[in-house]
Parts: structure tokens; C-alpha cells; sequence
């Protein structure tokens, strides 16, 4: 299993109120799947995925991602998890504005440490795998809201993780071109990635080898869990 | 990449960047005008005393040079005994003294006796010095007011450029100078025809005052014959020229000449820094505020820059970069704002300062070699470092801030936001 949770909680504050985004889960995914977190807003699957890429630690329970359990990393250790582990993608893409295509992908590169000419080199294949190369030089501002998330994609590849996780990757996109990244993403997949993303659209999550439904908090279907 | 990152930030929004740099390069230059006029003065004063290298003043016993109108008596041998001594280099005595004009619009000027091979009072700009044997000129001093100038008796003087602009004078210009006219001396009036053979530039005298510099024998027999042995002052060099020296010189002329009193230009610039403390307090102040101005500044608009890319930043902190690297980014940030606004604050402090420093030398009184604002690579680097740390202090908080920021809460705010 790359990522096991084990009747994980998590409470936090937001303003003056007390919030159980997540009540007991516990689930289990392999390596290689596919699969997509639903529910309706507010349920608690963002919250879920922070948990499993090391950006949030649960308030009990325990996730384990890749054989590390998060909640006993340092931050240090997490980034550096997060860092050659884990690949973000995010609903509004969050591309850095003042930088080009290619040096945004260069940057999780750049994080790790790698030869300026290596990272080129690679940040233009991972462009080319995403269907961009042809808009390497281009910044956010010149690129479309699909071309952006594919430059997100590639960014979260850089490293080479073998887990990525997607925020509503869809959700900024019409839906053709949401159809084409969830095509990227089927590929991706394909090619060794494990995948989980997080939607509120029934027909999105349908793209995905297997749906964690979520309702308040709680997971709506009992889910298999590590042996 | 994290100098393009930096870079990249502050270039995103460029007009409050170049507003932020203007006002950084402001304060910096108010900065550097103030530790420039704390330590100008003091040091233009120094200078001023040790244009010509001498380190002593000796004026008649408990008075300060020129304080009042005390003189020397028996000036020839505390001047041999000075000059005898291995202590001593080289002594410049000086008689002061004012003298009325006629055949010109000045109705008086004041003088200057000296010994023109030693002077250190003036250098001369345009025309001719005074003769170097100051000796042979001391019959011109002539009985009554029957003054028309004679080619044999006429003394050659060096005057000021206010001399030249208030007299109506010219190089080469022939006046006649007399004195006696002091009740108090109740002196025989004697005359003298002065030729004017240069334009000097007195260090000590304010630039708008007229004063003329004569041989010290001829001044002498114009005041009269209680004049043939008094000076006003006199001037000496030590030997060896540090402090120490300078010290034992002082104290041996103390210990030697009951009847004078020796100054050195340390306790000279004593005195004045005590006089000037007033200026430095203000100057102080001054600085200090621009130095909050300052660094007001950079830690706003850092503060700024962090909380709109929260999102971004919490993104970066997602994606694997260190807190470290949030940190070393966004004080670079507040230290590439700082640098590039005390760059031109330096340059623009420059500027103001000569232009203030024209004003305030136009104040009546003032030696005509004296600075208010001294440039000095010590003050640019003194003024450079406190804004550098000022910069880097500032942009610590908002950077602390970036770098601890909660990754998931500040998702979660932006996802809701």
C-alpha cells in the first residue's frame, strides 16, 4: 500500500469555530490506482488529501504515505517528503506569475536541488509529455486555464513522484478541457503514477478507478483498509 | 533561483516598488546628510586648524585666539624660545588688527600682520604673495595723514575677495591705510600706501568679511611703537605631528611661557564638539527618524507582498520548499528593496548635502573653508550599514511570518477566499 489511514480525526479551528473536517477514516491505496475522493463541499475531502501529502497531520489516527507515517515527521522531514514524494496539483493552479512555463516546472527542481542544465532539459520533456512544449517561454497570464493546469501537472512531475494528488483539477475548467486533463491524468496513471484527486463532480470521480465518497466527514461506503 | 524569485516579486508590481525604493532612497539620504552634519562639522573644523599643519595656538595667557583684543608683549622671545626649541618645527606669529581705508568704500578692514613665509592664515588665488622678507618693509609706517603713495614705501597686501568686491578694488590697486584712530590706544595716526598684489582665500575669516594680510613688521609700525613687540597670536607646529607630541609641546610652552597659554587643535575641537552638541542631537534625531522611516517602509511592503501570495507561498511550502528558503527569499526581497533605495539614497543624500551645505555657509560669521556637511566614506559606509540592518530587520518579521505560515490552513483559506 502506498498510502494507509487508520481512523484518522481531524478538528481544527476556523474563526471562532470548532471544526471536525474528518471522523474516523480509514482506507488503503496501492501502489499504481486511481482513485478519486467525492463528496458534497464541506465534507472534508480537501482536508483528507492535505493529510496524505504531509501538509497537515490528522488530530488522531494515523496516515501513512509511502511507509512514512506524516504525523511523526518534522516540518523538515515533511518538505522533504512532500518535496521527492508527493506531486501537488491545485484547483487554481498556482502557478508562480513572474515565471515562465518551464521555469515553473524547474522550480520543485530547483527545491531538490538539481543541476541547472538537468533541470531544463527535463522541465522541457515534462512540457513536451504534457502537450506544451511549444509554450515553454509563455507565463501564466499568456496561457489558457487548461494549458496552466498542464503546466501545474508537469510541475508536480518534476521530481518524479510516485504519488500524485489533485484539488479539484477540473474545477477552474470547462468541460472539455477537463476531459483532456482527466485523459492526462488516465495516462499519467498508465505510466506508473499512483493517483488521487479530490471533486465534487460525480462524472469527474467516474474517471477514476475507484471513488472514496465522503459525507460529513465520515466515508459513506466502508473502504478496504491494510490488512 | 531565488534571487529570479525575488527579483520577480518585487518587479510584479512595479509601481509601488519604484513609490517603496523612492521612499527608501529619501530616508537614506536624510541618513546620510544627518551622520554626514554629526560628523562634518567637527571634522571640517579639524581641517580648518590643521590646513597648514599647525597642531598649537598660542594666545596671551587665559584668552582663546582672536577672543578678544589682548595681544603678546615681548613676542620676540617667546617667538626665538619657540623656534629654539627641538619640540617645536615651525612657528607663525600673527598680529590682528583694524585698520581704517581711505580712497576706497570699505571705511575700515580688518588686518592680519603675518611673517609670509610662515603664514598659515590664507592662500593666495589671483596675483601676487607678500614679500617673503617681512623686515624690509617696516619704514613704511609714516608720521601724520599726508598719505600720497610713494613707489618706494609702498607695501604690497593680499586681500579677500569681499576686500576686491566691497572696496571697489582691483589686483594692483593702490590704497592708503592708517591707523591711530583708536581712542583707546590713543595713538598718533600713521599712514600707509598698501598695494593690493593678490586675492587670498583666509581660512579662518568669514567669506563675506574684508580683511587684508600685510607683512607682521609693517602692521606693527602702523600701530605704533607699543605695537614693535606684540602679537595677537601665534601658531606652531610640533614635531612629529601625533598627539603625543603634540601634547608635550603644548605642555612645555605651558611650563616655559607663564604669559601665553598654548592650545592643541585636540582640545580646540573639544571645545567646539561641545558647542556643536546641540547640532549633533539634532542631527541624531533626525537620523533616527529616517531610519524608522526606512525600515517602516521596507517591512510594509514586504508585509504586503507576503499576505497577497499567501496562497502562493503556502503552494511552495506544498510543494517541497523549505521554510529556510521562504525565509532567505523574502528577506531578500526587503534587502533588494533596501539596497537599490540606499543606492540612490546615496547619491541623492550627496546632492542635498552640497546644496545644503551652500545654504548654510552663506550664514554671516562663518570661516570661509568651513563645512557643515563633510563627505566621508566613513559616514557613506557608517549611514550604508544601519540601512542595511535597518532593511534586513524589517524585512525579518514579514518574512517569519511567510516562512511559519500554517501550509494547510492557509490552503484552506485560499480555496474558501
Amino acid at each position: 500500500m502506498i498510502i494507509e489511514c487508520t481512523d484518522v480525526t481531524r478538528r481544527y479551528t476556523m474563526g471562532e469555530r470548532d471544526v471536525t473536517a474528518l471522523r474516523g477514516v480509514s482506507f488503503g491505496i496501492e501502489q499504481g490506482d486511481f482513485a478519486a475522493i467525492t463528496g458534497p463541499s464541506g465534507c472534508g475531502k480537501s482536508t483528507l488529501l492535505h493529510l496524505l501529502g504531509a501538509v497537515d497531520v490528522p488530530s488522531t489516527g494515523t496516515v501513512t504515505v509511502s511507509g512514512r507515517r506524516t504525523s511523526s515527521m518534522s516540518d523538515r522531514e515533511a518538505t522533504d517528503f512532500r518535496l521527492r514524494h508527493i506531486g501537488f496539483v491545485f484547483q487554481r493552479f498556482y502557478l508562480l506569475p513572474t515565471l515562465t512555463a518551464v521555469e515553473n516546472v524547474e522550480l520543485p527542481m530547483a527545491e531538490a536541488g538539481v543541476a541547472r542544465g538537468v533541470r531544463r532539459t527535463r522541465a522541457a520533456e515534462l512540457l513536451d509529455y504534457v502537450g506544451l512544449s511549444d509554450r515553454a517561454g509563455h507565463r501564466p497570464t499568456q496561457l489558457s486555464g487548461g494549458e496552466q493546469q498542464r503546466v501545474a501537472i508537469a510541475r508536480a512531475l518534476a521530481n518524479a513522484p510516485p504519488l500524485l494528488l489533485a484539488d479539484e483539477p477540473t474545477g477552474e475548467l470547462d468541460a472539455d478541457t477537463g476531459a483532456s486533463l482527466l485523459e492526462l491524468f488516465g495516462r499519467l496513471n498508465r505510466d506508473g503514477t499512483t493517483l488521487v484527486f479530490v471533486t465534487h463532480d460525480p462524472v469527474v470521480a467516474g474517471a477514476a478507478r475507484r471513488v472514496i465518497a465522503l459525507r460529513d466527514g465520515r466515508l459513506v461506503t466502508p473502504q478496504p483498509t491494510a490488512p | 533561483m531565488r534571487f529570479t524569485l525575488a527579483l520577480a516579486t518585487l518587479t510584479r508590481h512595479r509601481a509601488r516598488t519604484i513609490l517603496a525604493v523612492a521612499g527608501i532612497a529619501v530616508a537614506s539620504a536624510l541618513l546620510l546628510d544627518m551622520v554626514m552634519l554629526a560628523t562634518g562639522m567637527s571634522d571640517s573644523f579639524r581641517s580648518l586648524l590643521l590646513t597648514r599643519g599647525y597642531q598649537l595656538r598660542i594666545a596671551p595667557k587665559g584668552t582663546l585666539p582672536f577672543d578678544s583684543e589682548a595681544t603678546i608683549d615681548g613676542a620676540s622671545a617667546i617667538v626665538a624660545a619657540l623656534r629654539a626649541s627641538p619640540r617645536i618645527v615651525q612657528v607663525s606669529p600673527v598680529l590682528g588688527a583694524t585698520l581704517t581705508i581711505d580712497s576706497s568704500r570699505l571705511a575700515s578692514s580688518f588686518v592680519l600682520g603675518l611673517e609670509a613665509a610662515v603664514q598659515g592664515d590664507y592662500t593666495v588665488e589671483e596675483g601676487r604673495d607678500l614679500p617673503a622678507a617681512p623686515n624690509a618693509l617696516a619704514k613704511n609706517g609714516r608720521e601724520g595723514r599726508t598719505s600720497v603713495p610713494n613707489d618706494i614705501d609702498v607695501i604690497d597686501g593680499v586681500v579677500s575677495s569681499a576686500f576686491l568686491e566691497r572696496g571697489g578694488h582691483r589686483i594692483g590697486d593702490t590704497i592708503s591705510v592708517a591707523s591711530g584712530v583708536d581712542a583707546q590706544l590713543r595713538a598718533v595716526s600713521r599712514t600707509a600706501s598698501v598695494r593690493i598684489a593678490g586675492r587670498g582665500r583666509f581660512f579662518y575669516i568669514p567669506a563675506e568679511t574684508p580683511v587684508m594680510a600685510l607683512p607682521l613688521a609693517s602692521v606693527r609700525s602702523l600701530l605704533g611703537p607699543r605695537y614693535t613687540d606684540r602679537i595677537s597670536l601665534a601658531m606652531a607646529e610640533a614635531r612629529g605631528g601625533d598627539s603625543v607630541s603634540v601634547e608635550e609641546a603644548r605642555a612645555w610652552i605651558a611650563r616655559t611661557q607663564p604669559r601665553v597659554t598654548a592650545i592643541s587643535t585636540e582640545t580646540a575641537i573639544r571645545q567646539v564638539e561641545e558647542r556643536l552638541s546641540y547640532f549633533r542631537q539634532l542631527a541624531l534625531v533626525l537620523g533616527a527618524i529616517s531610519l524608522g522611516i526606512g525600515f517602516l517602509l521596507v517591512s510594509t511592503l514586504v508585509t504586503l507582498s507576503v499576505n497577497e501570495r499567501r496562497g502562493e507561498i503556502a503552494v511552495m511550502r506544498a510543494i517541497g520548499t523549505r521554510k529556510g528558503a521562504i525565509l532567505r527569499q523574502t528577506m531578500l526581497e526587503g534587502l533588494m528593496l533596501s539596497g537599490t533605495g540606499i543606492a540612490a539614497g546615496l547619491l541623492l543624500g550627496v546632492l542635498t548635502a552640497r546644496w545644503l551645505n551652500t545654504i548654510l555657509r552663506d550664514f554671516p560669521g562663518l570661516p570661509a573653508s568651513f563645512d557643515f556637511f563633510v563627505w566621508s566614506a566613513d559616514a557613506a559606509v557608517r549611514a550604508t550599514l544601519l540601512l542595511l540592518v535597518s532593511g534586513t530587520l524589517a524585512g525579518l518579521l514579514p518574512a517569519w511570518r511567510a516562512a511559519s505560515m500554517p501550509v494547510a490552513r492557509a490552503l484552506r483559506e485560499e480555496a474558501v477566499g
